[in-house]
């Protein structure tokens, strides 16, 4: 395997930074439904978004250095196999997982710095808020975080679908090139 | 006949009360009124909040401050307790449900005096779209003169709220279960 992108394969590194993020992301979903339907006196009521926003915002830093990566990087070109159609689909499906990544976070952050506080990351350091940028901040940036972090889990979903149909049906790379290739 | 003799009557005695009355109107303009909260946190401390954004009226004849009318409108929406997470959960469904229900009203019924400076404020509070009606007891600090040529009374009052009774029944804990009310107003004469 090799560390940066192939024109086939993904490297390494982006690899890593696919799968990391794919199951950081699935379990603040869970974890932000989760916490969310907790009650006052519960225990995990303070702790669950205390470890949902120290998450997320190391899931910004990890985001910002896979955006760097991709750029910095060539693009694997899809499978032969696939029509145009499916490969505007995948590429507009994989720049849409970008913008929702985005918003998702954007919108966490302006939930919890609304009133100017900053965020702890768990005992480590803490992100300073930027001020208050509209009215009704922490009500219109929740329901911001809530709809598109749906809508992201549904492109996931979606996403992964197509990729087993890829490998099961298709039988062919797109799979593989985004888990172990064969360079 | 009789329904609309009846009516000209209510009228006519609406009319006769009013003559004398003045419209005052709530100072949120210049922040001289307030409309805030307190309830227990677990048991241990109080927990202050208040709602930004409100407006009222009062009418008021000098001479017979029974005869006062005063109306305030709050917007649920405003409401603040210092910490945008908390306000956002109580903005939700499980407290005031903004979205369904943006605004708080206080329409006074009735008002009986029980001293040069108190008196028994009645009236229909409606919060989290339930009207109940409410007494509480008001006291009058002063008014006159401003030095701007202005003209205006002010008041406070106090009165207590349970959450349930408002169809608010998440589970603060049983000291948490009762919000103060505390209003101060200040109103000046249009």
């Amino acid at each position: 395997m090799k560390l940066t992108n192939q024109p086939r394969n993904y490297g390494i590194i982006s690899i890593l930074l696919h799968w990391s993020m794919a199951l950081i992301i699935v379990g603040l979903f869970a974890l932000g439904l989760w916490m969310t339907s907790l009650s006052y006196y519960d225990p995990w009521y303070r702790q669950g978004p205390w470890i949902h926003k120290s998450i997320g915002l190391l899931l910004a830093a990890l985001f910002a250095f896979r955006w760097i990566w991709r750029i910095s990087n060539i693009t694997p070109q899809p499978s032969d196999s696939l029509k145009p159609i499916e490969k505007k689909l995948a590429h507009g499906a994989h720049l849409a997982f970008y913008g929702l990544i985005a918003t998702t976070l954007m919108s966490g952050y302006l939930i919890s710095t609304a009133d100017g506080r900053a965020i702890e990351v768990f005992n480590w350091f803490h992100i300073p808020a930027m001020g208050v940028a509209f009215e009704d901040q922490e009500d219109i940036a929740g329901d911001i975080h809530y709809y598109v972090a749906f809508t992201l889990i549904g492109l996931a979903a979606f996403h992964g679908l197509a990729a087993i149909k890829h490998h099961v049906i298709d039988k062919d790379n797109t799979l593989r090139s985004m888990t172990f290739p064969k360079h | 006949m009789k329904k609309t003799s009846r009516l000209l009557l209510a009228a006519l005695a609406l009319t006769t009360s009013m003559a004398h009355a003045d419209t005052y109107k709530v100072d949120t303009e210049g922040a001289h009124a307030f409309i805030q909260f307190k309830i227990k946190h677990l048991g241990y401390s109080w927990l202050y909040g208040r709602f930004d954004k409100f407006d009222g009226t009062l009418e008021l004849d000098e001479k017979h401050p029974e005869k006062a009318q005063i109306q305030v409108n709050i917007d649920t929406t405003s409401i603040n307790s210092n910490h945008a997470e908390r306000d956002k959960h109580l903005k939700g469904k499980d407290f005031l449900n903004v979205s369904k229900f943006p605004t708080a009203t206080f329409k006074s019924t009735k008002v009986v005096t029980t001293g040069d400076k108190s008196g028994m404020l009645t009236g229909d509070l409606t919060l989290h779209g339930v009207t109940k009606s409410i007494t509480f007891p008001i006291s009058y600090i002063g008014g006159g003169d401003d030095p701007w040529g202005g003209y205006r009374h002010g008041f406070t009052g106090t009165t207590t709220l349970t959450l349930k009774d408002y169809g608010m029944d998440y589970n603060l804990g049983p000291a948490s279960t009762q919000v103060e009310l505390m209003l101060d107003i200040e109103a000046i004469k249009q």
